[in-house]
């Protein structure tokens, strides 16, 4: 089999450094660590990526994919809109403030950035299923990529998700299995299926085609670097569920320095956490550096991993970068989707009101410097987590058509 | 006491290609260091330099991840089955 991942040459540990040859597998044979892509990179200049398409493949020469990726079946996700907040900025006293709203991706959620990169990988391996655990958002994306790419799909949620997310999972054909228990009883029992007959040339996205598919964050750190003007932001704030986007967009950042695509400015990171599911944020306030998992429970679903396996990596990057991991409540989270959609008009999932909400809580207790510019992720649509705000989702007033009936309830 | 060990694909390099093996121990300590006897250099994948499990790795006695319950020291009545797993991420 003839492999074409384009720049990228091998798998690295990332825990040891112990290298391995491009293939299927995730896990470091030393130390369980988690592998990752490993490039050589060839010349990349700002002319270069500006020329390509208004979607993750203008960046295609930093990922792991063929040189040729734009003209496959793919979903094309990306080039979201980096919207300048100046609302949200003045209510919480931000000087410069931008969302990255990456509910505008084909399927309403920065998992098409990931999944794009699993089906090139599948392609790759002659796997005719893709497949995953999921706590929602990964599932639909998932099975939209495969139809589109011409693959089975066979996906795997919490039984108890959303009804719009397990709609979305169903809509696009393949088959849905909702499994009882946590997103991390789904994940644990994915594993398992992998190393099983059953399990045989499938592509599961975030366990045997995770190098790949992780590196698909990474395309967030590029486009926001790009938005700006080629600059590194100087705060950013990003959910964490497994904390794989945060590292990545750390690896992005430091990946467009290396290459003298940006000037080499400090920024700081900050991770986002549901209360009811805050392992992350729990172990940096504490001051560990390992995380002890938890059973969550919160309506932030997308980001209900109670064993979060990359938790060690955010708490180096927050660290390092001199940012932080904080967390707010299930009513702070939905405060802040109410205070995001009447300020800026975008209506984020629970996940964005996590960021939102720890972004408030930020500058509130004095991490964040309200001078620095600032960006905080959107990664879904609050059309699938409607259920957040039931409680407004009627009308303020309901009349006979008449201007009398109007006129009484102003 | 006899439990049933599930393998992970990685580590079956040590257990001849068998996804599942027999075990014996009264904690897991004890099936860990059985396991490590019957299969040479295997306890040193699953346990780091200091004897604790390793960061990357996830170890359920039955339906319980042991990080939850008394870690080495979870009890590994007869019949239990022992699930060794690698941490992924995913969402």
């Amino acid at each position: 089999m003839s492999l074409d991942f384009g720049p990228a040459v091998g798998l690295s540990c990332r825990e040891c450094g112990a290298r391995y040859p491009l293939g299927p597998s995730f896990a470091c044979q030393e130390c369980f660590g988690p592998l990752e892509a490993a490039y050589e990179f060839g010349e990349v200049t700002r002319a270069a990526i500006e020329s390509g398409p208004a979607n993750i493949w203008r960046y295609r020469s930093l990922l792991p994919v063929p040189a040729d990726v734009a003209d496959k079946p793919n979903m094309n996700p990306g080039w979201t809109k980096l919207v300048r907040a100046g609302n949200l900025g003045r209510a919480l006293g931000i000087r410069s403030l931008h969302v990255k709203d990456d509910s505008g991706n084909p399927t309403h959620s920065f998992k098409d950035r990931v999944v794009a990169m699993a089906v090139e990988a599948a392609r790759n391996f002659g796997f005719h299923t893709l497949s995953c655990s999921s706590t929602g958002n990964l599932a639909g994306a998932v099975t939209a990529a495969a139809a589109r790419a011409g693959l089975e799909a066979c996906v795997f949620i919490p039984a108890n998700l959303e009804q719009a997310k397990i709609a979305m999972a169903r809509v696009f054909g393949g088959r849905l299995v909702g499994i009882e228990g946590t997103y991390d009883d789904v994940n644990r029992f994915c594993s398992e299926l992998i190393g099983d007959p059953l399990g045989d040339k499938w592509g599961f996205t975030n366990i045997n085609l995770r190098p790949y598919y992780a590196e698909g964050s990474k395309t967030l750190a590029y486009e926001i670097a790009e938005q700006l003007g080629w600059r590194l932001p100087e705060q950013i704030i990003i959910p964490i569920a497994s904390g794989s986007q945060l590292t990545k967009i750390d690896k992005g950042f430091k990946e467009l320095v290396a290459l003298g695509l940006v000037e080499d400015t400090p920024y700081k990171i900050f991770g986002a956490q549901a209360a009811g599911c805050s392992p992350v944020s729990t172990a940096y306030k504490a001051g560990h550096d390992v995380v002890q998992p938890v059973r969550p429970d919160t309506i932030a679903k997308s980001l209900a991993i109670g064993n979060p396996a990359d938790g060690p990596y955010v708490l180096d990057i927050a660290r390092r970068t001199g940012g932080g991991v904080e967390d707010v409540t299930d009513a702070e989270i939905v405060a802040a989707i109410k205070l995001l959609a009447s300020a800026e008009g975008i209506f984020a999932e629970t996940a964005g009101g996590v960021t939102v909400g720890v972004l408030k809580k930020l500058t509130e207790t004095g991490q964040l410097d309200p001078e620095a510019e600032t960006v905080v992720l959107n990664t879904g649509d609050g059309l699938k987590t409607l259920d957040a705000i039931s409680g407004d989702a009627r009308p303020t007033a309901v009349i006979k058509p008449s201007l009398d009936a109007f006129r009484a309830t102003v | 006491m006899s439990v049933s060990v599930r393998i992970p694909t990685i580590l079956r390099t040590y257990t001849g290609g068998s996804a599942e093996v027999s075990g014996e121990g009264a904690t897991l300590r004890d099936v860990l260091a059985k396991l490590d006897s019957d299969y040479p250099g295997i306890g040193a994948r699953i346990l780091d330099e200091s004897g604790k499990i390793r960061r990357f790795v996830n170890v359920y006695v039955g339906e319980e991840d042991v990080r939850f319950a008394q870690g080495l020291d979870t009890p590994a009545p007869d019949g239990t089955q022992i699930s060794i797993i690698p941490a992924v991420a995913g969402g």
